[in-house]
């Protein structure tokens, strides 16, 4: 039985690295959807594109170029300095980098949709009410968004839990600071330990299956209430 | 024109694709102005500019203030302005409630002047029943009166109205036109009104800016817009002349009420307001027909002494008659449309007196400030 202890610090590892990743997501992630929603510049397609990459890179060369960035003569390293340590690849904080552009997308694209599906009428209303562009932001646009930032949020969360190439190459396998679940399934399996990775594969399957559902049916019973 | 206290007065400038706007116009700070004219003519343009929803090139000043010269642009939020969407774009995150009084809380003006109260909006557009509710759970009409309303609360000094009643069915219509005209009366405060609607413009509008193509046809008080020659106006198949009258006495043995109109007698069924109120009342130009001595033995109850100021032909067997109320020639204008077989034959000519038969007098509205 005691065996079966070890099976949680990469589930908490896991959950906390998804939770804190989801919540610099959101912050980071919200802004840049408003600006490439409402944005007239030409150049915001390209961000888009950027911002989009992870979508269709392999998650190792993703892995491979943060790991140089992340590393000792990387501007990871330099940062890294700052505090004392060698380098931000195979911590923590490296993991959070990476699991943040990695699922950038996920966030990013369906704020930008809820972002643009209410048009600019609902912000002309606000402001000829006197609304100034944040009051507007925060008192129209958020909460009208909030539909697409469940679901970015959501899959941010599900999409970092189920990331293992750009954490094998960035995070390496360390328990307990970089040694997320589907690693720790990787490496179960490896040892031809199969009873401990079933146990955490089947997890992962509820788990991704109740995610989706969930988002469903939040997403139809907002939309019921929006129209 | 020479205006007395606070006027508007608006410029602007704009071409896009083929469409080229250079319209300009001055109107009182006071009553309701309609912007008249066929869709695509700028109105809805001219009122998000008035807004600051639309930045064009041109000036705009508002009694003392400017909100848009070449070096100024005052963001729309920093206008004192109430703004009635064509549709009604409530908050749909917010119930009626919140709705109302989401402008209330961010006027400019402080607690002390704040002439308009939540509890005056929701009584003067019969909102009371709606508050908790949320925008999809109402009609279209009632939507539209709670945009109506949350405008109002915004305290604004300038209520700019898109086409606020298209799309509405002709109870909702009839019911908001109904709320616009308490509100009228309630609160002073100047409207501009987007219409391309006539009926809504006679029933709503003190004075008249008709726009065209871009640009403003003709500008002045509902009446010497409607029957004045700058415009085809008075040409229109369904032309009308809006005529104030004063509600004198409701004589009970007949069920009539006497309307004073510039000193001449007109009789309307029922109780028509209360002595002294002023009344709109609507004459269509179809409907008069005219007579060179004092009519005697007619079922038609109103006649109006008028002096002819101009004939002019309409289409091939009509003509159109502009006449002004009075012996004089300098009372208020308004339109018959005659036969030229009756005009050979009576020989009217401008300059000469008539008796103008009035079919049906139609009020269009309470009282009038036209």
């Amino acid at each position: 039985m005691s065996d079966l202890a070890e099976l949680w610090p990469p589930v908490a590892l896991t959950l906390g690295l998804a939770a804190v990743t989801t919540l610099v997501l959101l912050v980071l992630g919200t802004p840049l959807a408003w600006w490439l929603a409402r944005s007239r510049t030409r150049g915001k397609e390209i961000v888009a594109a950027i911002v989009a990459l992870p979508l269709v890179l392999p998650p190792t060369v993703l892995g491979f170029y943060l790991l140089i960035a992340l590393g000792p003569s990387g501007p990871g390293g330099l940062v890294a300095g700052l505090y004392g340590a060698r380098s931000l690849a195979f911590s923590f904080e490296g993991l959070v980098i990476g699991s943040v552009i990695y699922s950038l997308p996920f966030v990013v694209q369906p704020i930008r949709n809820a972002f643009e599906s209410f048009g600019e009428r609902p912000l002309e209303a606000a402001a000829t009410l006197r609304a100034g562009p944040v009051d507007r932001f925060f008192s129209v646009a958020l909460p009208l968004a909030r539909p697409g930032l469940m679901t970015g949020a959501v899959l941010g969360f599900a999409h970092t839990v189920g990331e293992f190439g750009v954490v094998l190459m960035i995070g390496g396998n360390i328990p307990g600071r970089t040694r997320v679940l589907s690693i720790a399934i990787y490496d179960y399996v490896e040892q031809l330990e199969w009873g401990k990775a079933h146990m955490l594969s089947a997890g992962l399957l509820v788990f991704a299956f109740l995610v989706i559902l969930a988002t469903m049916l939040l997403e139809r019973r907002m939309r019921l209430r929006v129209h | 024109m020479t205006q007395d206290g606070p006027t508007l007065r608006a410029h602007f400038e704009t071409q896009r694709g083929d469409f080229l706007l250079d319209a300009s116009f001055e109107a009182p700070m006071l009553g309701v102005t309609a912007l008249f004219g066929p869709s695509g003519s700028g109105k809805t343009t001219v009122l998000r500019a008035i807004a600051g929803l639309e930045r064009l090139a041109g000036d705009l000043f508002v009694g003392p203030e400017t909100w848009q010269d070449p070096d100024t642009f005052r963001p729309p939020h920093r206008r004192p302005v109430g703004y009635v969407f064509q549709e009604p774009s409530l908050f749909r995150h917010l119930d009626v409630r919140q709705n109302l009084l989401f402008g209330l809380r961010r006027t400019l003006r402080s607690p002390a002047h704040r002439p308009i109260s939540a509890d005056e909006v929701i009584e003067l557009m019969g909102l009371s029943h709606l508050l908790s509710r949320r925008p999809h759970s109402l009609s279209g009409g009632e939507r539209q009166r709670v945009a109506i309303g949350r405008a109002l609360l915004s305290q604004p000094r300038l209520m700019l109205m898109d086409e606020p009643l298209t799309g509405l069915d002709l109870e909702a219509k009839d019911q908001i036109m109904l709320h616009l005209e308490m509100l009228h009366d309630a609160l002073s405060i100047p409207v501009l009104l987007v219409s391309h609607d006539m009926a809504e413009v006679e029933r709503l509008a003190d004075r008249l800016v008709v726009m065209s193509a871009g640009t403003v046809a003709a500008s002045g008080p509902l009446n010497e817009v409607l029957t004045g020659d700058i415009l085809p106006l008075r040409s229109r198949r369904d032309a009308a002349a809006v005529l104030r009258a004063r509600m004198e006495v409701y004589e009970e043995e007949d069920g009539l009420s006497r309307l004073d109109i510039s000193g001449q007698s007109v009789w309307v069924a029922g109780r028509a307001a209360r002595p002294g109120e002023w009344l709109r009342v609507r004459i269509a130009a179809r409907d008069i027909s005219l007579a060179v001595e004092r009519p005697s033995k007619t079922t038609i109850l109103n006649t109006l002494f008028a002096s002819i100021s101009a004939i002019e032909p309409h289409g091939e067997a009509e003509a159109t008659i502009l006449l002004a109320l009075g012996a004089d020639g300098d009372g208020p204008h308004f339109v018959a449309r005659v036969t030229g077989r009756s005009v050979r034959a009576l020989g009217l000519r401008p300059g000469i007196g008539v008796y103008a038969q009035l079919k049906s007098v139609s009020l269009v509205a309470g009282p009038a400030t036209l």
